[in-house]
């Protein structure tokens, strides 16, 4: 398992593109050094009510939530979500969010 | 009298009529099975459609020809489940009260749920998911002067997730054969990072796309379509013309799933992804395209499903416990364009690999190649459907669970998804 250091916190586990292995090594400086990475720049108010959401959920189902169910949820609309996580926001959020990547249906 | 009912006469609530009349004691249970209609259409066989290949009336039969005796039939519109009170609630209002209950209403293309897409429906975009899709799109193709085509995937997940690709293969294939080819621009369009969920597949696919000289758009995922303009509009501005477009809409669970409150965001049945129960309701199983299983929505797939639920229906009724059996096992014939098809054959941990099919080294059915004896396998499925998957018959050499033997790992990556789980330990090298 490759290991990553973001900013100044203790290297974590992470897969070969760079989620989390393990969701309890998550910290809010991580989310930050990630969303740089991903260029989703600094993270907002708004950033935080969509990676907290799908934090939630995640701890509750296990499952990465889809768009479909953040903008049913009335978090944030789906246009919102593409133009806080420019260029594919289920799996931006999710790795800023320090979860696995998103399970495609096959 | 307890009573088992089974929602839904597709392809899973026939298979499981017919298991579950044979395991069930006729003096003890009364199976019922409720559909709105009495046509079974082999859905498999839409895509031959807009091509010619097939006419709907070589593809639909009866649904009652297909259950057993002893199964009660029920043709009506089911206003919603009560599953508080373990009954049926019919649009009449009258109900049926029920011990066990299997839900198999399978999913939906829903065009409503993208801005637009009604706009332009059956005038210059098109499914091929629905009887009358299909044939609409055959007439359609038939009179198109040429032009620019676009295959879409709008939202996943889709059933059969393949046959979008089929259709941009067959299109290509066909326009050759009638030297239309140079005339017309074809374009897949999809929301995923590649042709496929999977990496080895997707590239496979990839490259199929490339040599056919099919463009390929990726993550692309549509906030409205313009029918006026002719365009699709992508959430990040990005915008797609198209002279035709072909797409495959939501796919949604029944609405009825909706009204009796038991649906995720796409209206499919919370699932046990191993045991096919309910993750709410002791007395509800599901099955196929129905649940919210990360597995294919895909008749194999409900057949697999089948033997495991059959069995864990039993164990529920006789108060044992589950097996958490189902490995999320699918078995796919893609056909690829001049007369060949790809075979795949993966589950929950296994993404499609290379190999050979159903015995390592013989085969005879390669995996994940285009082949001429995957054509005539998928051609010959058609009869199989009717006499061997539906009435809950095994598919000589195919078990409900995968089999690693006669796959191939390609090298190592380092970005291999397929590491461990159940079956590694078979592996043989090929």
């Amino acid at each position: 398992m490759p290991q990553k250091q973001f900013g100044t916190a203790a290297a974590v586990d992470v897969d070969a593109e760079g989620f989390l292995a393990d969701f309890s090594q998550w910290t809010r400086e991580i989310a930050a050094a990630i969303a740089k990475e991903e260029g989703v720049g600094e993270l907002t108010p708004a950033h935080w009510k969509v990676i907290e959401f799908m934090q939630k959920e995640f701890k509750e189902n296990g499952q990465v939530p889809s768009v479909r169910k953040l903008n049913k949820s009335g978090v944030v609309s789906t246009k919102e979500l593409y133009d806080l996580f420019p260029g594919g926001p289920a799996k931006k959020a999710a790795k800023i969010a320090g979860m696995k990547k998103p399970e495609g249906c096959v | 009298m307890k009573r088992l009912i089974i929602l839904g006469a597709g392809t899973a609530g026939t298979i499981m009529a017919n298991l579950m009349r044979r395991r069930l004691s006729r003096a003890e249970w009364a199976v019922t099975i409720i559909d709105r209609d009495n046509e079974h259409y082999y859905q498999p066989g839409f895509l031959f459609v807009p091509f010619g290949f097939y006419k709907l009336k070589n593809i639909v039969k009866p649904r009652a020809r297909f259950l057993p005796r002893g199964v009660e039939f029920i043709i009506a519109e089911v206003d919603r489940i009560d599953p508080a009170a373990s009954k049926i609630v019919f649009q009449d209002g009258s109900d049926l009260p029920y011990d066990y209950l299997i839900v198999a209403t399978g999913a939906y293309i829903v065009p409503s749920e993208t801005p637009g897409m009604l706009d332009g429906w059956r005038d210059t975009i098109f499914d091929f998911y629905t009887p009358d899709g299909a044939t609409a799109l055959a007439d359609k193709l038939a009179a198109f002067p040429g032009g620019r085509i676009v295959i879409h995937i709008n939202e996943t997940p889709i059933k059969c997730p393949v046959a979008p690709l089929e259709f941009a293969f067959f299109c290509d294939d066909c326009l050759r054969r009638h030297h239309r080819r140079d005339k017309i621009e074809l374009v897949f369009v999809t929301p995923l990072p590649g042709a496929f969920t999977k990496p080895v597949a997707s590239k496979t696919f990839g490259t199929m796309l490339d040599e056919k000289r099919i463009q390929m758009v990726t993550d692309f995922n549509a906030e409205r379509i313009d029918a006026a303009a002719r365009k699709i509009i992508g959430y990040d501005g990005r915008e797609i013309p198209y002279d035709l477009l072909v797409t495959v809409p939501t796919n949604m669970g029944s609405e009825m799933i909706e009204r009796s409150g038991m649906g995720n965001e796409f209206r499919f049945l919370p699932t046990d992804p191993h045991t096919l129960r309910s993750k709410k309701y002791e007395n509800v199983f599901a099955i196929g395209d129905a649940t919210d299983l990360p597995s294919s929505k895909a008749g194999s797939v409900a057949h697999f499903q089948a033997e495991i639920l059959a069995e864990n229906l039993m164990r529920a009724i006789e108060g044992k416990p589950l097996e958490p059996a189902f490995d999320g096992h699918s078995n796919c014939f893609i056909e690829s364009g001049k007369r060949k098809a790809i075979l795949i054959d993966f589950n929950y941990d296994v993404e499609p690999l290379p190999g050979r099919f159903p015995f390592p080294l013989v085969g005879p059915m390669p995996l994940l190649k285009p082949s001429r004896i995957n054509h005539w396998g998928k051609a010959a499925f058609r009869w199989i459907y009717w006499h061997i998957l539906l009435p809950g018959r095994p598919i000589p050499f195919v078990p409900a669970r995968m089999k690693m033997a006669g796959k191939k790992r390609p090298a190592e990556t380092g970005g291999g998804t397929a590491s461990g789980a159940g079956g590694a330990k078979n592996e043989k090298k090929g």
